[in-house]
């Protein structure tokens, strides 16, 4: 047997968001109770896109030559990390910045759309010479939008510009990333490997190289908006734009700096279901569910659920069996913003507790009921579009 | 009976599996035979025109064929090969069935120049927009694309093969992403939560953007001729790293795990440590504190002191930058001793294998424990006299090893080091 000491506690001491709702928790709070959404629909029609409400950047990036070395995602990200490292407390403490853990869940930046359909042109023209390809991207590429791109750098920038430097770690894989930066960073802090850390990732949906890669598994929403759960003749998910950044820690640190918690990180679980047949994702997500620890019922679930069929479909079978908790779908508010779907379900579930209600829902689909009472447990779910599931729950501090 | 634990009181990590491949070969035999040899595995690149490049040789693996061809595609071949072999040499679990989670350290994915130009002739447009290219690309035509350049999918893929179980990680900490991958595992079986896990390492991303990239920001050498001597860790005439592919895996076991089912125990991963700097995007903190920091933290998490490593494996890159901090910062932790420990750099012939490195270099690591010799670093004929390590200059050495201390630094701050020991502490 291993013996292992009694498990920390870990609770959620900052929430950053920057999302195309705006940014802060008072500006998406009152969008959520407003049911305000920000939808474009012209500027990539067919395709339709949550794009980021503009802050002025200097609040979190005060050096211009950070921001000039950053593209937007990063840029999305570096700022959601600063509200973050704010709303814990800690923005500028260098003795606790200093050995700070850090998970960030990324995929990558932008392209220079100009580089690539300047070469798909010259090609168009005739253009093959063995070197060609070689001779554009030394002449046409900067030499820094590498760094940009490089899906480390933006926890990079976060510990440049806000001195996060304990540990630094970048992992991917679209939805589930985010359910695994979450369940490493606790696990870490829950066995006292680790005392505070800074999770979440950032996501910038106004990109055309986004949507080509999700048009390959026909994956994009077109036409006209709908909410999540109103899709199911017209599946797809539209990209959404944020930066979603969690400080968790261990009480004992909490207590010990005087920190107040939103709420508990009791909980997070991930799996890969196989996908090689109906039923193969609810059989997961029972699964994790049962892993979750005690559930009282009368909770809620936000769920990262993406629109895209037929998971979505499965996803919702699953929820048919949990009536007595009131769903909400964060993608119809926010879009699906990949990475950051998960770390934007936790800092809503923190958020809801902390202000003692969850917020109304986002459609009439019957799907998301009306929560009167404050929600004491939250179970935060993600189901990746084409791999991977997590769930986390988050609950009240009594 | 009282587990076995380390000085810490935590479960002790042993390795009892390992598997490579690189450009000098497939398989620990042949490169171990190849690197204490002092071969290169660097050549002129044939895999696409190399015309208009200030860089044309790298480490590449072209002797795995990779249908279609993609960088990731190999990335994930080259995966399953080292794999494969970890596994026959540690012989846990069944075929398809291991007992523990996936950590994998890989390059970030992207769709690649092959596929969009393909893309670009497909939209039949003279001067194709990325519009042209949306309208094209559903319909399931190009589904195997999204399959392919998901970040994800090596990671879903050798989940598959090998069912490991849970949810595999994808990581990338840039060049010390192997390094990351091991401590992930190792932090896993100290907490309790599992008794193996599997940490895996690929990188396959020669590809003529990557090398572009990376020779814009002046990082790479551009001795091109012969390619053999451009990579010079530790040489006053370096001039930047060389570009490599290659995979390295470690089946990471609990030492009563491993007892339990009479494993070979082939090392013990006996410290990790990891610190941010936070000076800059590709250059480190002149007066080298994260470096000197992680290695403090390495030591300490393995209840050990400097005169107990007795080989460094360096990160030894062959930038200017990168071997001088590394010098830097190892002499202030070590003083004096820092001149007396053997150091080499696998790099001088396998190359730099960037999101792989880390495991590669591990898998060196215990094969220089287990054989008593360390590989040489090769092209070490001017020596850089600001650099006073104890250079294993062109020929392998034979020593008395019992503890290595093997180092990871990247782009982004990141810095991870690893001590591999042959017994328990």
């Amino acid at each position: 047997m291993t013996e292992t000491r009694p498990a920390a506690e870990v609770w959620i001491t900052g929430i950053g968001l920057a999302t195309s709702l705006g940014e802060g928790l008072d500006a998406n709070w009152d969008a959520l109770q407003a049911r305000r959404l920000n939808v474009d629909e012209t500027g990539f029609a067919p395709y339709i896109v949550h794009p980021w409400a503009k802050v002025s950047l200097d609040a979190q990036i005060p050096k211009k030559g950070d921001q000039r070395q950053m593209e937007a995602w990063q840029r999305i990200g570096t700022y959601a990390a600063g509200l973050a490292l704010d709303s814990a407390g800690v923005k500028g403490n260098k003795e606790i910045l200093g050995r700070m853990d850090m998970i960030v869940a990324a995929g990558g930046g932008e392209r220079d759309l100009a580089v690539d359909t300047g070469i798909l042109s010259a090609q168009a023209k005739g253009n093959s010479a063995p070197g060609f390809l070689n001779e554009r991207l030394m002449g046409d590429l900067r030499p820094t939008l590498f760094l940009a791109q490089l899906s480390n750098l933006l926890a990079g920038n976060i510990a440049i510009v806000h001195g996060v430097s304990g540990t630094s770690r970048t992992f991917m894989g679209e939805e589930v990333a985010g359910a695994d930066a979450a369940r490493i960073a606790l696990a870490r802090i829950a066995a006292g490997q680790s005392d505070i850390a800074l999770i979440g990732g950032s996501h910038n949906g106004e990109r055309k190289d986004l949507l080509v890669l999700y048009e390959f598994g026909d994956f994009n929403l077109k036409g006209k908006f709908a909410p999540v759960w109103a899709r199911r003749q017209h599946a797809g998910f539209a990209l959404g734009s944020a930066g979603a950044f969690l400080v968790i820690e261990s009480k004992a640190h909490a207590i010990a700096r005087g920190a107040k918690p939103y709420a508990r990180l009791t909980k997070v679980v991930a799996d890969l279901a196989r996908r090689n047949g109906t039923g193969d994702v609810k059989a997961t997500l029972d699964t994790l569910w049962s892993k979750l620890g005690k559930l009282d019922g009368g909770g809620a679930i936000i769920t990262g659920a993406t629109g895209v069929e037929p998971v979505t479909s499965e996803e919702r079978a699953f929820l048919e069996e949990h009536p007595d908790f009131a769903v909400r779908a964060s993608g119809t508010s926010f879009g699906h913003t990949m990475e950051t779907q998960f770390p934007l379900g936790i800092g809503l579930a923190a958020l809801s507790i902390s202000r003692g209600a969850l917020f109304p829902p986002g459609d009439s689909s019957g799907v998301e009921i009306e929560m009167s009472k404050p929600p004491a447990q939250i179970v935060v779910l993600g189901v990746g579009h084409w791999r991977g599931e997590g769930m986390a729950l988050v609950e009240a501090i009594r | 009976m009282t587990a076995p634990r380390d000085k810490l009181g935590r479960p002790i990590v042993v390795v009892t599996g390992m598997g490579v491949v690189t450009s000098l070969g497939a398989g620990k035999t042949d490169n171990w035979a190849k690197l204490t040899a002092g071969e290169s595995g660097i050549r002129t690149v044939t895999r696409f025109p190399i015309d208009g490049l200030r860089s044309t040789m790298a480490g590449t693996v072209d002797f795995v064929p990779v249908e279609p061809f993609s960088s990731t595609g190999l990335t994930e071949r080259l995966a399953e090969i080292a794999t494969e072999e970890a596994l026959q040499q540690s012989g846990i679990g069944r075929k398809g069935d291991f007992p523990g989670p996936l950590f994998l350290a890989v390059a970030p994915v992207e769709v690649e120049w092959p596929q969009r130009l393909e893309l670009g002739r497909a939209t039949a447009s003279q001067e194709p927009s990325y519009d042209d290219l949306l309208r094209i690309s559903g319909g399931g035509k190009y589904l195997a694309y999204h399959r392919r350049f998901m970040f994800g999918s090596v990671a879903a893929r050798l989940a598959e093969t090998f069912g490991t179980k849970g949810s595999p990680i994808s990581l990338s900490t840039a060049c010390a992403s192997g390094a990351t991958a091991i401590q992930l595992g190792v932090e896993a079986i100290r907490r309790g939560e599992t008794d193996a896990a599997l940490c895996v390492g690929a990188d396959a991303t020669v590809n003529p953007e990557a090398m572009v990239r990376f020779s814009l920001l002046s990082a790479l050498s551009t001795h091109n001729d012969p390619p053999q001597a451009a990579s010079r860790p530790f040489s006053k005439n370096r001039d930047g790293f060389v570009m490599a592919e290659g995979a390295g895996t470690l089946v990471l076991e609990s030492y009563d795990a491993a007892v339990a089912r009479g494993a070979t125990i082939l090392g013990v991963l006996a410290g990790c440590g990891e610190l941010t700097d936070s000076f800059h995007r590709t250059r480190s903190s002149p007066d080298g504190k994260p470096i000197i920091g992680c290695v403090k933290k390495t030591l300490a998490d393995a209840g050990m002191t400097p005169d107990q490593i007795d080989h460094i494996n360096a990160h030894g890159t062959a930038t200017p930058e990168n071997d001088k901090m590394e010098y830097l910062g190892i002499s202030a932790v070590f003083g004096e001793r820092a001149k007396q420990i053997p150091v080499s750099s696998n790099k001088s012939m396998v190359g730099h294998t960037i999101s792989a490195a880390g495991t590669v270099e591990a898998v060196f690591s215990l094969l220089t424990l287990e054989h008593q010799r360390i590989p040489p670093t090769i092209n070490y004929d001017n020596p850089d006299p600001a650099i006073l390590f104890d250079v294993v200059g062109n020929k392998a050495r034979d020593a008395t090893v019992t503890a290595v201390m093997s180092n990871s630094f990247g782009f982004g701050g990141q810095n991870a080091s690893l001590i591999l020991t042959r017994e328990p502490a």
